[in-house]
């Protein structure tokens, strides 16, 4: 076990210190120079303005060095200042990296609750016609944009219920009911793929355990189907189904970048959009290095959780 | 073989050939120019004269769908072949050469499919700056992780195989081998791996459109037409409804091929 989370770590700090190149790479490679863009296109800007602003920045130095300056203030928390604001990057993510924490967290729920109950209503229903059935769905639905879906989930509640949703953002803490008001359709479009993949996932692994032997035990001392299906099948069949669902956390945490924009909620993705337009450079880099730490972690944590579940992966 | 396999792969094809063809064919298919106006019949829901529609500029909604698939399909085909080509090659090389090479293209590519593909879209767009082929060239580099690692583990497998043992016998070269050998054997993981792709990219393509990083107007782009139809909703959901549903009926035709395929051609999932 000590092992197997020690490769995993060092195997994480690899690809987290490849991200970091990836990332100063992003905002280095930018056409132009990023100090023209700082210092706008101002007439009365003179040479010596811009040599002076490179130096402050950095980057009269070699690549190299300007590569250790950076990862040593990341390192210490420090991701420089906002361009448009003025406020450190890290103090605007952080206020914006709730939000999509939040829509994340409550698709995923959505997702697993639902995906559940419907992967073991598509095991039990066995017949060609009812599998073929589920399957054309279950490809719909994993291939639903939820950007559209959002849309029309919105149009349909102002049609239904007119001033019941709501677009925009209140802090949970404020306003429990007006926040949920706000935050569940957006996490329902993007559940609806992920809940398509996981009752297909599970549809999967409970067919093949299906096949086992402990089934037929099951059957053959007189269980009911459903209890067999239940106790048995969909027990052994837990186990990947939470590994792939922590998975689909970051399928979901990609699908609410796109989908704030919609809904008009000022999560990481509308943060990351809008520094784009402003070429706010550091905003973006230190945003996409970030949320991208977090998404290799989940990872990371997900692969350790199964060896901790299945002693089978532990000895391999 | 599961119920009715034979059917999803016929009816991927037949969406994938209908909407090709519609892409294609939009010059001659539509009377009405994607960019024409009719200012007298704004946000008009769909009639006689516009079969889907128009946009809050007048524009024939069904027009600029058709316009519009041709710049979807374009975008996402060009990213998928380019990541293709790149990846594959990648992973057959690792797969050949072993050892350091394939530790260090296989870390590599660890790198970049430890970004979620939409932010590695949008952080190499803001490198080159919003626009079709930007987008293009944003979803390729996203997507050579992916054949990398499909194409990797399939060859790795052939390397240590009789015929290519033979092959390397009578004298063939690595690219030899490589290319008359090993590759098309892999024809049918490169198949399915290339229609699952396309499914996805077009939603990619379409989210990078949607967010205005991708294809720029006056191209017509169902991501874009999505976005603009949003101030519109309560006037008139058509627009809306429609550019959505177009893009997936264009995701949903490559991902049954890409099933259907898959089904098809793996020999485990095949049963007398």
């Amino acid at each position: 076990m000590p092992r197997i989370l020690l490769r995993r770590v060092g195997d994480m700090l690899f690809v987290s210190f490849g991200v970091s190149i990836l990332s100063f790479l992003m905002i280095r490679l930018i056409p132009g120079d990023a100090v023209q863009l700082m210092l706008g296109a101002n007439a009365e800007v003179t040479q010596r303005q811009i040599d002076a602003l490179r130096h402050k920045l950095g980057l009269d130095q070699p690549f190299l060095q300007q590569y250790l300056a950076w990862i040593g203030h990341v390192l210490h928390g420090d991701f420089g200042t906002s361009l448009t604001t003025g406020r450190p990057v890290l103090t605007e993510i952080a206020a914006a990296a709730g939000v999509t924490a939040e829509l994340t967290m409550l698709g995923l729920v959505v997702a697993v609750v639902v995906a559940l109950p419907l992967g073991c209503a598509m095991t039990a229903l066995r017949s060609p016609a009812a599998s073929l059935a589920m399957r054309l769905l279950s490809i719909t639905g994993i291939t639903v944009p939820s950007f559209w879906l959002g849309i029309m989930l919105l149009y349909g509640a102002a049609e239904l219920a007119p001033g019941w949703a709501a677009v925009g953002w209140v802090p949970f803490s404020r306003d429990p009911l007006g926040n949920l008001r706000r935050v569940l359709l957006p996490a329902l479009s993007i559940a609806l793929p992920v809940v398509a993949s996981l009752a297909r996932f599970l549809r999967a692994v409970m067919s093949e355990a299906l096949q086992q032997d402990y089934v037929r035990t099951a059957r053959a001392k007189g269980l009911r189907e459903c209890v067999v299906l239940l106790r048995h099948v969909l027990r052994n069949a837990l186990i990947p189904f939470v590994t792939q669902a922590g998975i689909m956390a970051g399928y979901l945490f990609a699908g609410s970048v796109v989908i704030e924009q919609v809904f008009a909620l000022p999560g990481l993705g509308r943060l990351i959009v809008g520094a784009i337009a402003d070429r706010d450079y550091a905003l973006v880099q230190a945003a996409i290095l970030l949320a991208t730490l977090v998404f290799v972690c989940i990872n990371a944590v997900v692969d350790v959780l199964y060896a901790v579940i299945d002693p089978r992966v532990r000895a391999a | 073989m599961t119920a009715g396999s034979g059917l999803v792969l016929r009816l991927g094809a037949v969406l994938v050939l209908l909407l090709a063809l519609a892409a294609v064919l939009a010059p001659w298919l539509s009377p009405i120019g994607p960019n024409a106006q009719d200012i007298l019949a704004r946000l008009g829901a769909p009639d006689a004269a516009h079969w889907l529609g128009t946009d809050n500029l007048g524009r024939d909604v069904l027009a600029r769908i058709l316009f519009g698939l041709r710049t979807l399909f374009a975008v996402s085909s060009m990213s998928v072949l380019g990541a293709m080509a790149a990846g594959g090659s990648l992973g057959l090389v690792a797969a050949w050469c072993g050892g350091a090479v394939d530790r260090v293209v296989m870390r590599c590519a660890d790198v970049l499919f430890a970004f979620p593909i939409i932010l590695l879209a949008i952080g190499i767009i803001t490198l080159l700056g919003p626009g079709a082929l930007s987008a293009a060239a944003a979803i390729a580099v996203a997507y050579v992780p992916i054949f990398a690692r499909t194409l990797r583990g399939p060859a790795l497998q052939l390397r240590g195989s009789t015929f290519v043992e033979a092959a390397r016998a009578i004298g063939a070269g690595p690219a030899r081998i490589l290319l008359r050998h090993v590759l098309p054997n892999l024809a049918s993981v490169v198949l399915v791996q290339i229609s699952l792709s396309l499914s996805t990219a077009i939603l990619v393509e379409a989210s990078l459109s949607f967010l205005g990083l991708g294809t720029q107007p006056p191209t017509p782009s169902l991501g874009r037409m999505l976005a603009e139809s949003r101030d519109y909703l309560d006037l008139s959901p058509w627009p809306a409804a429609f550019s959505g549903a177009a893009i997936l009926l264009a995701s949903l035709g490559f991902n049954l091929l890409g099933d259907g395929l898959a089904e098809r051609l793996d020999p485990r999932l095949r049963r007398p």
